[in-house]
């Protein structure tokens, strides 16, 4: 090695100072947009969740307004002939069976599909970074009595006791809302805590500690930006997960009441008409679909941009 | 130590099923109102006499613990709403059917995953392997609730042309388990499965032959088929192993949903009947056995796993 004179040294230090780094995000986000499907998948996902967000800008119709002169009437460009009657106007995707906009059904599915995805999801974040950066950090046998818990509900069948809360609790929104967040957080602390266990030990956690800085400030400024990879990875995941969730227990009569509804719901009314008007089923199960391969998509494309080991 | 590891995952199994039984006992009973709720109150003695037949008249903690030792008997309790039955019968009545579909569903999953991962593996990164994960990726996200009626439109309401021939399957019902009424709920149940078992074994597949006694196999002369069969297959389905308990779970979910749709009497139908009607001995029973199922088969994977692979290590 040769020795740094003085000078030099100055150079070097100005030189860091005007060439700016670029950091993991600027990387990361570089990286993402470089990957097709994930980027594809992000317009189709901001496409579905403004058309949800401003469902009623885009029909005339309202979504629990019933016209019983159109009950199963198919949309005006179905190709199938042998449909009863055809609704004209802007029902885009036909009338559903007691003669309610489907157009506009599948858009407010949408909003309640995507919200409960949202806050469920944040549910299960905020439980799962407490409890697993609590784990991780305080270490020994806190953490591995904390794990052992998590374990332990790994194995419980939960879909079947939110089954039950929903029956119990007459199918209460906000229950809804809670119950999944609280089934998928155990994932999420296991993530977390895990991370956490592997950024403590590393050697800029010593420096920060040997510059003076606090166990809150290592934890806020150098611990969670170093988990957020991961965990906006996992959340990527999570989403379609809730979705799904929710869905199902809809899809049982579990779920979200009339007239609201959900595309778990529209998927139920959908499949028990399916013989006379197929239309029913078919734009809300693409709507899902689609929604669930994009966040699936964006979720390996997250993953691929912000672990620097795959690369 | 095998026998020990073995002891102690059977002790460790017996506290996480108490839980599960525990949460859901006292989940049913903070249930607002009992089962016996008309819309005309029972006169105050025979009203009474229904609560002391049940032991609803006790405390609740007696009640757990006498629910607790019946258990132990292996009896759930008498059904709430269907009078006659006790659980006990309702869930035996239904095993049959639950069963079959099951292990058919397991089966071809097993055997259509495993030629899928291992032919998208021999062919990693050219377009047959891509478009083998891309149909398992499909397989994956769409639920089972949307392939079922898809399917159902499809196969059954529009029904099918091969080869000139035109045909369509049975939509709904049992009839003793006939194989066109078993054709599209074992289809559905099993199409999950198969995808995340393609993915499971193309991964571990892709890693082991890259491995050095593949390659010294090779080198051996050995033929390529004989090479895959007999010396990468074997490492490479041992993922499959531990997958086995989630896929067990899976079907479980899968059933509830399919049963319903289809119209089969098993024993997922009966928790969502049980739970709308508000049965909830029913539902109670239903957890507990599928709850218990899932364990011993999650714990016979992991001792199993542990036979196949002497590298995993018996402590912790």
């Amino acid at each position: 090695m040769t020795p740094v004179l003085p000078a030099e040294r100055a150079g070097l230090v100005e030189s860091a100072a005007t060439v700016r780094g670029r950091s993991l995000w600027v990387d990361a986000r570089r990286r993402l947009m470089r990957n097709k499907a994930a980027v594809a998948s992000m317009i189709v996902l901001g496409s579905v969740t403004l058309l949800a967000v401003f469902a009623p800008l885009f029909s005339p119709y309202d979504f629990d307004a019933i016209d019983f002169s159109l009950v199963q009437c198919a949309p005006a460009w179905w190709p199938d002939d042998s449909v009863l009657c055809r609704a004209d106007g802007a029902h885009w995707f036909g009338m559903d069976a007691v003669g309610r906009d489907l157009f506009v059904r599948t858009l407010y599915g949408a909003r309640v599909s995507l919200a409960v995805g949202l806050v469920a999801t944040c549910v299960s974040l905020l439980i799962g970074i407490a409890y697993g950066a609590t784990a991780g950090y305080l270490g020994g046998s806190v953490d591995n009595l904390m794990m052992r818990f998590v374990d332990i509900l790994y194995s419980l069948p939960f879909i079947f006791f939110v089954i039950i809360l929903m029956v119990i609790f007459d199918r209460n929104f906000i229950l809804l809302f809670v119950a999944i967040g609280a089934v998928e957080w155990l994932t999420m602390a296991r993530i977390v805590r895990g991370q956490t266990l592997s950024v403590k030990e590393q050697e800029f956690i010593e420096a920060a500690r040997a510059a003076g800085v606090g166990p809150w400030g290592i934890i806020s400024r150098h611990v969670i930006p170093n988990v957020v990879g991961p965990v906006i990875v996992y959340v990527t995941l999570t989403i379609p997960a809730v979705i799904l969730a929710e869905s199902f227990l809809s899809f049982l009569g579990l779920g979200i009441r009339e007239p609201m509804t959900s595309w778990g719901v529209l998927i139920a009314e959908g499949a028990n008409s399916l013989q006379t008007s197929p239309w029913t089923l078919i734009f809300p199960a693409t709507f899902m679909a689609v929604t669930l391969f994009c966040f699936n998509f964006i979720g390996d494309g997250l993953r691929d941009a912000l672990d620097p080991k795959d690369r | 130590m095998l026998i020990s590891y073995a002891f102690r995952r059977i002790l460790g199994a017996i506290p996480t099923l108490l839980i599960i039984i525990t949460l859901a006992f006292f989940m049913m009973r903070i249930a607002p109102g009992g089962p016996f709720d008309g819309e005309r109150r029972l006169p105050a003695e025979v009203e009474a006499n229904v609560l002391a037949a049940y032991d609803l008249d006790k405390p609740v903690h007696e009640q757990y613990f006498i629910y607790l030792g019946r258990l132990l008997k292996g009896d759930l309790g008498p059904s709430f709403r269907a009078r006659d039955f006790t659980v006990t019968e309702m869930i035996a009545a239904g095993l049959p059917v639950s069963i079959r579909l099951g292990l058919s569903a397991i089966t071809i999953a097993l055997l259509l995953g495993t030629t899928l991962g291992v032919f998208a593996a021999l062919r990693q990164n050219r377009p047959s392997d891509f478009s083998v994960m891309a149909i398992a990726m499909v397989g994956i996200t769409i639920p089972t609730f949307v392939t079922a009626p898809l399917l159902t439109l499809l196969f059954g309401v529009y029904g099918v042309n091969i080869f000139g021939l035109e045909f369509s399957l049975p939509v709904g019902g049992w009839n003793n388990g006939a194989l066109p009424n078993m054709i599209l709920p074992v289809t559905v149940l099993a199409l999950p499965q198969v995808a995340i078992i393609s993915r499971l074994v193309r991964g571990s597949m892709v890693e082991v032959l890259r491995s050095n006694y593949v390659r010294t196999a090779r080198a051996k002369g050995l033929s390529s088929l004989r090479v895959v069969t007999r010396h990468a297959l074997r490492a490479a389905l041992l993922p499959l192993v531990s997958y086995l308990g989630p896929a067990i779970a899976g079907l479980a979910t899968g059933s509830l949903i399919v049963e319903q749709i289809f119209g089969l009497p098993g024993i997922g139908r009966y928790f969502v009947q049980g739970a709308l009607n508000r049965d909830y001995t029913l539902v109670l029973g239903v957890v507990i056995f599928y709850a218990s199922f899932v364990i011993l088969l999650n714990l016979i994977a992991d001792i199993l796993y542990r036979v196949l692979d002497p590298r995993v290590r018996y402590d912790r």
